[in-house]
């Protein structure tokens, strides 16, 4: 488990690869939790399956099987602590490995509600085992990493699959409820470089308060829908056009909200425009940022992970522009089908070998 | 920053019925030329030059050639005093809301009376806005200037001409200002301008700069969100919000996340995770205030984040802040600080600008003024006649000041000195040289002792002015309004310590010197100083025939003693003005007696000794203090004697007056007249071996990184290897501390008590000062 700020993220492998004698010897309870993990998508109202995602046939501690990929909100814990109560998921003395934040936080609550010990793992060394791991796996289906060719060409733009065989250095941004921004060296040897704390906690977060929705896919939705020249204040509506002296085109954003100062720009705007503008300011903030550690770092590929990039084209898009335009083609932005499981998958890795 | 149509747009036509203080604003307009204007969003920014009519004190010699010798010249006046008008030149900088510009165009172009202008340079987002008005109104063709080349030119002006313009911003320290000392070379530096979106410069020199980078968050961000959020329309208001809000309510902090510091990465458990990240996973009503809070973190610390990374990637150090968004607001200084610090870990330090909403304005000036090298000068902050930091400017609470009917407005005026400054060449470190011993701004006990201490001298002040134009009526009413100009200032210092830098006495006695210039008390002391130095020249050959007589070492003894006892006269320390008022015989042998007996309070005489018995000094530069007693019959005797071991001696004296100390041009005529009598002195002069060269100061203190470029040559010319500082003002007041590459001599009277009390002595305590700096730091 990856247990986020926002979100908490699970992965469970299941062996495939069951004798009829093991059947036998399974207890009750283990059986009932693999049918409701693998029989159902949906948990309660919150709790998703990525089927999409799942990974079949691998192996793991020498069993083959199939990787499940689940999440559900943070808040929900309780709820989730409760069921393994009743499902009697302690009778089973299987560890779990937990990693984020949220492992430690909750740790008491795990061992009192429902009787667990937890493997507590930090949450970096997990990202980056988890991606490593992933990537070596992922051998069929639809490539795990891929990048945006023609960036800057909204006609030409197109996903495209990238070899990540020889991945170091990399910059590695995991972006959640806030970012944090890792270069890699090789496999055991990393260091944070620095984080933000806007990342996709703000994006929902304003757009809840700005828009009064209340999940991440509303607030995209209308992001999807919006325009955000309205409400940024663009360099043109500043110069005219663009302000040549510094290079600066006259489409990019100088002032983001920038026109939000005026009462009646302010009674114009729909919802959609104000989502749109804010998906785009913590889009291309993260952009700035990354281009910036790059820099310092001297590293040229960065590899986008985390949920914030869920199902959201649009920011994937506006990074992989932002990355090649401002560094003139330098900097190439690359993204992972399993965007926000890495932390989860990472955990799992470390499961002390069962057998 | 571009104008916002709507919010503003109300208030432009406001109040065309207001009057202005024309004492007060725009003053010297009848000889203004040049203008330049710098429009931002909401405060409008006016630039221009003038000449001032200034009185000026003037000595001139009278033709004694008639005349055999000095006794024969009992009872005229050594020589005449007369006043002149004399034209100085001075930039006017004035600041007021959008909403009075057109009041305050009608005011210029009725009183703007002979200027040969025809163009005014206009810069920032609103000057296409008002091209139309402003053509219309003063007939002046509005010619536009880069925003960014203004910004940049405006900031090294200020940074090379101004001291202490850059300061630290510690919300919580005693002081909330830490100024900084002004390095000798300003470049490189970078300059984050945060008006509606953010710009990073990167200047390396004079005419070299460019823009590295910026981002789209910035003030424009913080007002046009917090607007939508809090439903709040003013910029400053979203501030006053954000100042009581708690951010914790709405951000994601680690220990939110975490439920303690995530301990591995060093991430405490109040750092904010993820800004705005609570009001995504709780469904609830969150409070204006603590919205305009978070909101105000979460782009500070992102302004204050790439402002780091850009300065590591460039390799720059120092990084100055502007734009409105900081502009006079603690808030935003706070949380900038913060966010350097917090990003650099302390290495980086967040610099911020006494005269930042100044700089476009500035910049388009010199753009327009390039004709007239105003680079090519020094320039210095007229005290008298500039606001001061956070003074009640426009930028504070205008809503609220408009509603009183009263016209606020923020004014800078800066005098160009007809001598170009330069430092020291005998400093030991120019860049850490801190003219100042005591920083009043930071020692609250010394800051309410001297304010006191001012105030209580001012009535004193006004009664000399007075009685130095007895034969001008109205100066009894010019000195009143000095005096309310005064004291006005003391009161404002009294609570704005940090108005125009560090509060200093040195400060204080500037602030009083311009504000006497302002009305026309050019000299108090002229007549004062004629009389005393009349005086003592009758004693001169007394005094130098009886050291003659001594042995050797009591020679020394008794030159150095009349060198301090003539240090007793000044009417600069009041103890000290007290005695002389009532008892104008106080001569110069009770001044002995007053003095201290050895061992002194700082006592290396014995040092001294020993150094004046090894090899003569090549070149004594001896920075003087008072007329009469001190200069004739102290400092004479002195360098009469440093003359004839052979060493040259460079008397620096102040350019202009300064209470009774002897100016350059006073002292010309008392050299003459001492030279006439003594063929040591008449010799030294006709060899050369005796220069007489201004400071370039007009402060009864001395700053020795502003000294007159003539001085500073013939210093090095000559090989100058011992300095001697005389008086309270240069050597207490000011470089008790500073270290220089040579021998140097600080002595003095400590003719105040309290000043005594504090360095452990009591009144009349001497300093003699003998510093030899070792080897290493002479490599230096």
């Amino acid at each position: 488990m990856d247990i986020g700020g926002t979100l908490v993220k699970l992965v469970y492998f299941e062996p495939k690869d069951i004798t009829a004698e093991e059947e036998q010897e399974e207890v009750e309870s283990l059986k009932s939790i693999r049918r409701y993990l693998t029989s159902h998508t949906a948990y309660g109202k919150t709790g998703i399956r990525d089927v999409h995602l799942e990974l079949s046939d691998l192996i793991l501690w020498g069993r083959k099987g199939n990787l499940h990929f689940i999440r559900f909100p943070t808040h929900e814990l309780p709820a989730f602590l409760l069921m393994g109560r009743d499902k009697h998921f302690s009778s089973l003395h299987t560890t779990l490995c937990a990693t984020g934040g949220g492992a430690f936080k909750y740790e008491d609550d795990f061992r009192t509600m429902a009787n667990l010990q937890l493997l507590k793992l930090d949450e970096l060394d997990c990202l980056i085992k988890g991606v490593m791991y992933i990537y070596s796996v992922v051998s069929s289906g639809p490539p795990e990493c891929y990048y945006f060719e023609h960036p800057t060409d909204p006609e030409r733009c197109e996903q495209k699959a990238y070899n990540l065989e020889d991945p170091y250095p990399l910059l590695l941004v995991n972006i959640g409820s806030g970012v944090s921004i890792l270069a890699v060296y090789s496999k055991d040897n990393y260091k944070r470089v620095t984080g933000t704390s806007l990342g996709g906690g703000t994006f929902l977060g304003l757009c809840c308060l700005l828009t009064g929705c209340s999940t991440f896919e509303e607030a995209l939705a209308m992001a999807t829908e919006g325009e955000s020249t309205c409400v940024d204040k663009l360099v043109r509506d500043i110069y005219g056009g663009d302000y040549e002296r510094f290079g600066l085109p006259g489409w990019a954003v100088a002032s983001s909200f920038g026109n939000m100062i005026c009462k009646e720009k302010r009674d114009s705007v729909s919802k959609e425009d104000l989502a749109r503008a804010t998906l785009v300011t913590i889009t291309n903030n993260i952009g700035s940022i990354t281009r910036m550690c790059a820099l310092n770092e001297n590293i040229e590929r960065v590899v986008f992970v985390g949920n914030f990039l869920r199902v959201n084209t649009l920011s994937m898009k506006l990074l992989s522009y932002a990355l090649d335009y401002w560094s003139k083609g330098q900097l190439k932005a690359l993204f992972l089908r399993h965007e926000g499981y890495f932390g989860a998958v990472g955990a799992l890795l470390e499961l002390p070998n069962p057998s | 920053m571009a104008l916002c149509g709507g919010a503003d747009r109300g208030s432009h036509s406001m109040d065309k019925s207001i009057t202005l203080p024309p004492d007060e604003i725009f003053r010297n307009l009848e000889n203004a030329k040049r203008f330049a204007i710098d429009i931002g969003g909401s405060l409008t920014k006016l630039a221009y030059y003038s000449t001032v009519q200034h009185q000026v004190a003037k000595v001139r010699s009278f033709d004694h050639s008639a005349k055999v010798s000095l006794q024969e010249t009992d009872g005229d006046p050594l020589y005449e005093i007369s006043v002149q008008e004399e034209i100085t030149a001075r930039l006017h900088f004035i600041k007021f809301e959008n909403a009075y510009i057109e009041t305050c165009l009608d005011f210029i172009k009725d009183h703007l009376v002979n200027t040969e202008t025809k163009v005014i340079k206009a810069t920032g987002g609103g000057a296409h806005k008002f091209k139309d008005l402003i053509e219309k109104k003063l007939k002046l063709k509005v010619d536009k200037e880069d925003e960014m080349t203004c910004l940049i030119k405006g900031c090294n002006f200020v940074l090379k001409n101004i001291p202490h313009e850059a300061f630290v911003y510690a919300k919580h320290a005693d002081s909330e200002f830490r100024f900084q000392n002004t390095h000798p070379d300003i470049f490189p530096y970078m300059l984050i301008n945060i008006g509606s979106g953010v710009s990073i410069v990167k200047v390396e020199a004079e005419d070299k700069f460019e823009r590295i980078g910026g981002s789209s968050i910035g003030g424009g961000t913080f007002w046009g969100l917090g607007a939508l959020l809090t439903k709040t329309k003013r910029f400053d208001e979203l501030l006053q919000l954000a100042s009581k809000g708690q951010h914790t309510n709405v951000d994601m902090l680690v220990k939110d996340i975490y439920g303690g510091a995530y301990g591995s990465l060093g991430l405490t458990g109040d750092l904010i995770a993820s800004s705005f990240g609570k009001s995504a996973t709780t469904d609830k009503e969150f409070s204006k205030e603590d919205m305009a809070k978070s909101l105000l973190h979460m782009i500070s610390n992102d302004i204050g984040q790439l402002a780091c990374l850009y300065a590591k990637l460039h390799n720059l150090t120092r990084v100055y802040f502007g734009g409105f968004f900081i502009r006079g607001h603690p808030v935003t200084m706070h949380t900038i600080t913060y966010s350097i610090n917090f990003f650099t870990k302390g290495e980086v330090q967040a610099l911020f600008l006494r005269h930042e909403g100044y700089l476009g304005a500035i910049g388009a000036f010199l753009k327009g003024a390039e004709e007239d090298n105003p680079n090519q000068y020094s320039w210095e902050e007229n005290y008298a006649g500039s606001s001061g930091l956070m003074s009640v400017s426009p930028e504070l609470n205008p809503v609220q000041r408009a509603r009183s009917g009263t016209f606020p407005f923020d004014m800078l005026e800066m005098d160009r000195l007809e001598r170009q400054l330069v430092n020291l060449p005998l400093l030991q470190d120019a860049t850490s040289y801190i003219p100042d011993t005591v920083d009043l701004t930071e020692d609250a006990l010394a800051r309410e002792y001297w304010l006191y201490c001012f105030e209580e001298a001012l009535d004193g002040v006004v009664k000399r002015a007075i009685a130095s134009q007895k034969d001008q009526p109205e100066a009894v009413e010019r000195a009143e309004k000095f005096r309310q100009k005064y004291r006005h200032k003391l009161q404002t210092l009294r609570h704005q310590p940090f108005a125009y830098g560090s509060l200093t006495v040195r400060s204080l006695l500037d602030t009083r010197e311009h504000c006497l210039n302002e009305f026309n008390f050019p000299d108090p002391y002229s007549k004062i100083k004629q009389k005393e130095n009349d005086m003592a020249l009758k004693y001169y050959l007394k005094v130098v025939k009886s050291v003659e007589e001594l042995s050797w070492e009591q020679r020394q003894f008794t030159l150095a003693k009349g060198l301090l006892a003539g240090n007793v006269f000044d009417w600069g320390a009041k103890a000290v003005s007290d005695v002389l008022e009532s008892d104008p015989e106080f001569g110069f042998e009770q001044a002995k007696q007053q003095l201290q007996e050895r061992p002194w309070l700082v006592d290396a005489y014995n040092q001294w000794i020993e150094r004046l018995k090894g090899p003569p000094h090549k070149c004594a530069l001896f920075f003087v203090d008072n007329s009469g007693i001190d200069i004739i019959l102290g400092v004479f005797p002195f360098i009469r004697e440093l003359l004839i071991r052979g060493t040259e001696v460079v008397l620096a004296s102040n350019s202009g007056p300064a209470l009774n100390d002897v100016t350059n041009s006073e002292l010309q005529i008392l050299t003459e007249r001492i030279a006439a009598m003594d063929p040591v002195i008449h010799a030294a002069l006709r060899e050369d071996r005796l220069a007489l060269v201004q400071n370039g100061s007009s402060s009864p203190c001395l700053d020795l990184s502003r000294l007159d470029k003539v001085l500073a040559t013939v210093i090095r010319e000559r090989g100058t290897d011992l300095v001697i500082i005389e008086g309270m003002g240069r050597a207490i007041h000011t470089n008790y501390y500073a270290m220089l590459s040579c021998e140097s001599l600080k002595l003095a009277v400590i003719k105040n008590s309290w000043l005594a009390e504090r360095l452990g002595g009591k009144i009349f305590s001497v300093v003699f000062k003998y510093e030899v700096p070792s080897k290493a730091q002479e490599q230096h």
